[in-house]
C-alpha cells in the first residue's frame, strides 16, 4: 500500500517541487540583475539619480521587513523594538567611518563637548573586519540577551510587543543622551566621510552601496527561505500556532525563539548600516516609536509569513509614502493610516496572501465567470476518492 | 516497587485554596492500559497537568520510573518518556500531517540540530509507516487544518506515537467521534497497549468497556475505587457519585 501510494503521488509531486524551486531561483536572479544593471542606468539618464537612491535605501529597509517577517510572521512574535537593532548596526558602520581620518584626529563634534581623547568604546572601530563584525554581532548579541530573558520566562503576544517597545524608549532615551560618546541627539554624519580614499557621498561609492545592498538582500531572502523551508522553520510555525503543544512535543521553545531573534536583529543591523550610508547620517531618531512600528506595517501589508510579501510591502508602502508626501505633503500621513485599515480590513493576508488565497476566486466573481467546481466540492477535492480513481485507473491499464 | 512506572504520593493541588486533587495515591505497572473516569470536575485533567509538568504539586510527589519529576519543566519530561494527547485535538493545523510527525518524531530536539539536521530514510520509513496506521497516508500532504475531526484525533495519537514514549496518556480519545471511528480508535489504543504503558480519560462508558482492564474513578480529586469494569459498575459509591442517592434510599 505504501509503495503503491508513492509511486502514484511522488512522480506528481516530485518534478513539481523542482521545477518551482528553478523557477524560484530564476526569477529571483532576475530580478536582482534588473535591479543591479538595468534600473540604474535607465533612471540616471532620464536624470532621475535620486530615485536609484532612494531604491537603495527601501532595499535596506526590505531587508529588515525579512527580520520581521521571521519573528512576526512564521514565529508569531510582534517586535515593536527593531528600530534599535536597526540604529546599532548604523552606528556601528558610521563610527568606523567618522574615523578615517588623518592620524591623531578624532571627529569633529568631540571639540563641541570639549573631549580631547577618542573614548575607548570608538578605538576597536578603527579595524574594519571588527566593524564588519559589530554591525551583524552587536544587534544579534543584544537580542539574544533580551529575548533569553523573555523568552524564558515565557513573557509572549502583547506583554512581548510592549517590552520591546519599553526597550526602544530605553535606548532612544540613552542615545539621545550621550553627547560625549556619540554626539547625542545630532547623530553620527557619513556624508563628509571617506572610505577607500573617496567621500561616502560620491557617486561611485554610493552606487557601490546600492549594489552591496541588492546583494544582501537577495542573501538576506536565500537565508530567510532556507530556515523557513525546513524542520526549523516547521517548528517556528508550530511555536506561532501552540506553543504549549510543542513543549509537550519535547521540544523547548525558549531556544528556539531566541536564535530566531538574534537572526531577525542581525538583519536589522545590517540594514541599519546600509541605510545609514546611503542616507548620510544615523541618529536616535531611527528608533522613533513610529519608524519601528511602520516596520511592522510593512510586512502586515505585504503578507506576512510569506517573505517576498515582506520584500514587496516595504518597497511598495516606501515608494507610495515618498510620492506622496511629495505631491500632497500635509496629509499623506492619512494615506498610511487608511493603507494600513484596508489591509487589515480587507486584505488580512496581505497582498501576496491575497494572491495566493482568494485572488482567483475574487476575480471570477468579479467577473461573474462560474466557478470551475461543477459538483460537490468534496467530491471532487477528496483525496481518498481521487486516490481511488486514480487507482482504478492504474489498474485498468496494467490489466 | 520497581514494577511501577508511575508512582503517584499524597498527592495535593490547590489553585487559591480550591482542592483540585486531594491526598491522591496512584500507581501504574509497567506495561498497563488503565481508564480513568469520574464525573466532570473530578481533576481528570488536573491530573495528567501533574504528571506533564503543566501544574506543580502543592504536596505529594509524582515518580516516574523512580525519578520524582517536580524540577523538570514540560519539554524534559516529554524526552523523558510521557506524552500527552489533549481533549481537544492540537495537531499544528497549518502543516501536514506528515510535517505534524516529522516534528514529533525528531529524536534530537535541540536548537542546532532540529536546524541543520533534516529526516533521515529511517525516521521516513517511520513517519510513511505511522502515516498507514492512522490512516492518513492519501491525506499526508495536505494542510492539517483541512482534516475532519475524527482524522485530527487520529493524527495526534500518530503524533504521540512518534515520540516513542514509555507512557501514553490520552486525554478523552474518542470524543465527537463516530461509532465507527470510535472503534478504529479503540484498537489503535489496543494495538499499542502491546508496549506502552497507556493511561486514558473517557467519558463514554461503552468506549471504555471495549478497551479497559482495570478502571480507576476519581471523585473530588481523590481516587474513589480501582477495580474492573464490572466491579467498578457496581460498586454503590460509583452509582452514588454518578446517578446520586437511589431514591429508595433517600425516602
Amino acid at each position: 500500500m505504501t509503495t503503491q501510494t508513492k509511486e502514484l503521488i511522488s512522480p506528481v509531486t516530485q518534478p513539481t517541487k523542482r521545477k518551482s524551486y528553478w523557477l524560484e531561483v530564476a526569477i529571483v536572479v532576475g530580478l536582482a540583475l534588473i535591479v543591479l544593471l538595468i534600473i540604474p542606468p535607465v533612471l540616471n539618464s532620464m536624470g532621475l539619480g535620486f530615485r536609484v537612491n532612494m531604491l537603495g535605501r527601501f532595499m535596506a529597509l526590505a531587508i529588515v521587513a525579512l527580520g520581521i517577517d521571521l519573528i512576526w510572521g512564521y514565529t508569531g512574535l510582534l517586535s515593536l523594538g527593531h528600530g534599535i537593532f536597526f540604529a546599532l548596526g548604523g552606528y556601528a558602520f558610521a563610527m568606523y567611518l567618522e574615523l578615517q581620518l588623518p592620524d591623531d584626529q578624532i571627529p569633529a563634534f568631540f571639540g563641541l563637548y570639549g573631549v580631547t581623547d577618542l573614548p575607548w568604546l570608538w578605538r576597536p572601530f578603527y579595524s574594519l573586519p571588527f566593524t564588519l563584525g559589530a554591525i551583524v554581532l552587536v544587534p544579534s548579541i543584544v537580542a539574544a540577551v533580551l529575548g533569553y530573558l523573555v523568552f524564558r520566562n515565557r513573557i509572549r503576544g502583547v506583554y512581548f510587543a510592549i517590552l520591546t517597545q519599553a526597550a526602544l524608549i530605553v535606548f532612544f532615551n540613552f542615545f539621545n543622551g550621550q553627547q560625549q560618546l556619540i554626539n547625542g541627539t545630532n547623530g553620527l554624519k557619513t556624508d563628509t566621510a571617506r572610505i577607500f580614499g573617496e567621500f561616502v557621498s560620491s557617486p561611485q561609492i554610493q552606487s557601490l552601496f546600492y549594489s552591496l545592498t541588492a546583494v544582501f538582500l537577495v542573501l538576506g531572502y536565500v537565508l530567510c527561505r532556507w530556515l523557513t523551508s525546513g524542520r526549523f522553520g516547521r517548528l517556528l510555525v508550530a511555536i506561532r500556532d501552540d506553543e504549549s503543544r510543542v513543549r509537550f512535543s519535547g521540544y523547548d521553545p525558549t531556544g528556539f525563539k531566541v536564535m530566531v531573534f538574534a537572526v531577525s536583529a542581525g538583519l536589522a543591523g545590517i540594514a541599519g548600516a546600509l541605510y545609514t550610508v546611503q542616507s548620510g547620517i544615523v541618529s536616535p531618531r531611527t528608533m522613533d516609536i513610529a519608524f519601528s512600528i511602520e516596520m511592522v506595517i510593512w510586512v502586515a501589508v505585504g503578507g506576512r509569513a510569506t517573505l517576498i510579501g515582506a520584500i514587496l510591502g516595504a518597497l511598495l508602502v516606501n515608494f507610495a509614502k515618498s510620492f506622496l508626501s511629495e505631491q500632497f505633503p500635509d496629509i499623506w500621513l492619512f494615506f498610511q493610516g487608511a493603507l494600513f485599515l484596508v489591509v487589515v480590513t480587507v486584505l488580512p493576508g496581505g497582498i501576496v496572501g491575497w494572491i495566493r488565497e482568494d485572488a482567483r476566486e475574487q476575480l471570477r466573481q468579479l467577473f461573474r465567470i462560474r466557478p470551475q467546481i461543477a459538483t460537490y466540492p468534496s467530491l471532487e477535492e477528496d483525496l481518498d476518492i481521487r486516490h481511488e480513481q486514480q487507482h482504478i485507473s492504474h489498474q485498468e491499464s496494467d490489466g | 516497587m520497581s514494577n511501577n512506572i508511575l508512582a503517584i504520593k499524597n498527592l495535593t493541588v490547590s489553585f487559591d485554596g480550591f482542592k483540585a486533587l486531594n491526598n491522591l495515591n496512584f500507581t501504574l505497572e509497567t506495561g498497563e492500559l488503565r481508564v480513568i473516569i469520574g464525573p466532570n470536575g473530578a481533576g481528570k485533567t488536573t491530573f495528567l497537568d501533574i504528571i506533564t509538568g503543566k501544574v506543580k504539586p502543592t504536596q505529594g510527589q509524582v515518580r516516574f520510573k523512580g525519578r520524582n519529576l517536580r524540577s523538570f519543566s514540560e519539554h524534559q519530561i516529554s524526552r523523558m518518556g510521557i506524552g500527552r494527547k489533549f481533549q481537544t485535538p492540537r495537531v499544528y493545523l497549518k502543516l501536514t500531517p506528515r510535517e505534524n510527525l516529522e516534528l514529533s518524531c525528531n529524536r534530537n530536539k535541540g536548537v542546532f540540530s532540529t536546524f541543520l539536521g533534516n529526516p533521515d530514510p529511517s525516521e521516513r520509513r517511520t513517519i510513511a509507516g505511522l502515516l498507514e496506521t492512522v490512516g492518513l497516508t492519501v491525506k499526508a500532504d495536505i494542510a492539517a487544518g483541512l482534516l475532519s475531526h475524527g482524522e485530527k484525533q487520529r493524527l495526534e495519537i500518530g503524533m504521540l506515537v512518534a515520540q516513542s514514549p514509555d507512557l501514553l496518556l490520552v486525554d478523552e480519545p474518542v470524543a465527537g467521534l463516530t461509532d465507527e471511528e470510535t472503534e478504529n480508535v479503540g484498537n489503535l489504543l489496543l494495538a499499542l497497549a502491546a508496549d506502552h504503558s497507556i493511561i486514558v480519560i473517557e467519558h463514554d462508558m461503552e468506549f471504555v468497556r471495549q478497551i479497559a482492564r482495570q478502571v480507576t474513578v476519581l471523585h473530588q480529586g481523590s481516587v474513589l475505587c480501582e477495580g474492573t469494569m464490572d466491579e467498578v459498575q457496581n460498586d454503590p459509591k460509583v452509582i452514588e457519585v454518578y446517578l446520586g442517592q437511589p431514591e429508595e434510599q433517600a425516602a
